[in-house]
């Protein structure tokens, strides 16, 4: 008795560390969350801007760009997963995982797929399965900088731009996690190249025509559309991984909160069970007293 | 005959918005060689190389802004915007940082081990401390 006594005194101290444990985590979380939607909010101006830009540009320009060609007949395509770099973030990583194997698997029946992973969790989880991959990167999942964006930019496009019949790629898909509020994160897929130039505002209309001819390009329309589209995808992809830190980091901040209630629930449980312990211990000796004096009172009244 | 209203100026940076105000001239470095630009220029659209970008404000102070690239485009309202992928103002930057920089970049290449980004990289810190001694040559 005596021993289950201590047995549950020690799981309760240690559930009692893991919950400050997972407390400080979910705090550090919490803390982050603000700094990784500040960081999304803060490069939205440049993304407003590039895409004013494009849309001024790309639409109006004479010839089409390599890095907008629709494919018509793809034969291969390009698959990148933005993971977690660490767990203890509930299901984060397992749902982009999850959203990539879809995709994954409905390309499949018509082209070939090459896997690009962003994040350790991915990396394992393709690894453990044994799986080719054309290339990842990880360490800078909950803080990405535009230089990591501008990284798997370079080698997305140069894969993108190699001919289909020397392994290259003819569509890319990013999978992510896409920051709704904080309370709501979901997985998401979008074709990353070629580019869709959405917003084409004054597109076919006479006035988009006179603001065409109005500007001067330097050194041509062309060339300057070489220099922004690139850009346009490292955008993109900057853009995707600030969104998908700041979904981890809400995700960890939420699983380290359900972790902490655990804990005290736990706790509670367990101090419940260690007082019934001691008390039916304290019980026991008592009767075990009261009982040995009952017989000594009684085995000795000759006298 | 010029259009008198200083011209809005955004400069953008992949990660942030480096300055914003109104100039009445700004002097920046295209593909194609040195351009000013005065309040009413008609629109143009311009690649940057690495440069130090020169904005006199409309109180006539001289802000000097390193970018490494990207482009400046005009439009037909007279908004200036300077977008690139990694911009500092002068007061941002590192003299010493930037020279360290151009020094150890230089060296690699003199070695010959250098990646794309590493050339990137030199220009932006040339481009820094280009910024840098315009601050000099204001103050003295």
């Amino acid at each position: 008795m005596a021993s289950n006594l201590r047995q549950l005194r020690d799981r309760r101290d240690s559930v009692t560390t893991t919950k400050k444990i997972t407390r400080a985590m979910e705090l550090i979380a919490s803390s982050r969350v603000p700094k990784a939607q500040r960081k999304v909010r803060s490069a939205a101006p440049y993304a407003d801007e590039l895409k004013r830009a494009i849309s001024a540009v790309a639409t109006h320009s004479p010839e089409d760009h390599p890095l907008t060609r629709p494919v018509t007949d793809p034969v291969r395509s390009g698959v990148l997963v933005i993971t977690a770099d660490r767990g203890l973030a509930g299901a984060y990583s397992s749902n982009a995982i999850k959203a990539a194997e879809q995709l994954t698997a409905s390309l499949k029946d018509r082209q070939e797929v090459k896997v690009y992973l962003c994040g350790r969790k991915g990396i394992q989880y393709y690894e453990f399965r044994e799986r080719p991959v054309e290339h990842t990167w990880s360490g800078f999942s909950d803080a990405p900088s535009y230089q990591n964006a501008r990284e798997i930019a370079d080698r997305l496009i140069a894969d993108f731009l190699t001919p289909a019949d020397q392994g290259g790629l003819d569509e890319i898909h990013l999978v992510y996690t896409h920051f709704h509020s904080m309370l709501v994160q979901q997985p998401e897929v979008v074709r990353l190249l070629p580019l869709e130039v959405v917003d084409a505002p004054e597109d076919e209309s006479s006035e988009g025509e006179e603001i065409f001819h109005e500007y001067q390009f330097e050194p041509d329309a062309a060339s300057v559309l070489d220099n922004l589209l690139p850009l346009y995808v490292a955008n993109r992809i900057h853009f995707v991984l600030l969104q998908s830190a700041a979904s981890e980091l809400a995700n960890r901040q939420r699983a380290m909160k359900s972790a902490t209630d655990n804990a005290e629930q736990l706790i509670e449980t367990l101090s419940r069970q260690a007082n019934q312990a001691r008390q039916a211990a304290i019980t026991q000796e008592i009767t075990e007293i009261v009982g040995g004096s009952a017989a000594l009172t009684d085995s000795t009244p000759e006298e | 005959m010029a259009d008198p209203e200083p011209m809005h100026v955004d400069v953008v940076a992949a990660d942030r918005q480096v300055w914003e105000g109104d100039a009445v001239n700004i002097i920046i470095r295209t593909t194609e060689g040195d351009i000013g630009i005065l309040p009413g220029h008609m629109p143009i659209f311009a690649n940057l190389v690495p440069c130090a970008a020169r904005i006199i404000t409309d109180d006539g102070k001289q802000e000097v802004i390193a970018v490494d690239g990207g482009y400046v485009a005009v439009d037909a309202t007279g908004r200036v915007s300077i977008l690139a992928q990694y911009a500092s103002r002068s007061d941002e930057i590192s003299r010493e940082g930037a020279q360290h920089d151009v020094d150890e970049i230089s060296r690699m290449m003199d070695r010959n081990e250098f990646t794309e980004d590493d050339v990137h990289r030199l220009h932006l810190a040339q481009a820094q401390l280009l910024a840098a001694r315009h601050i000099d040559e204001q103050q003295h």
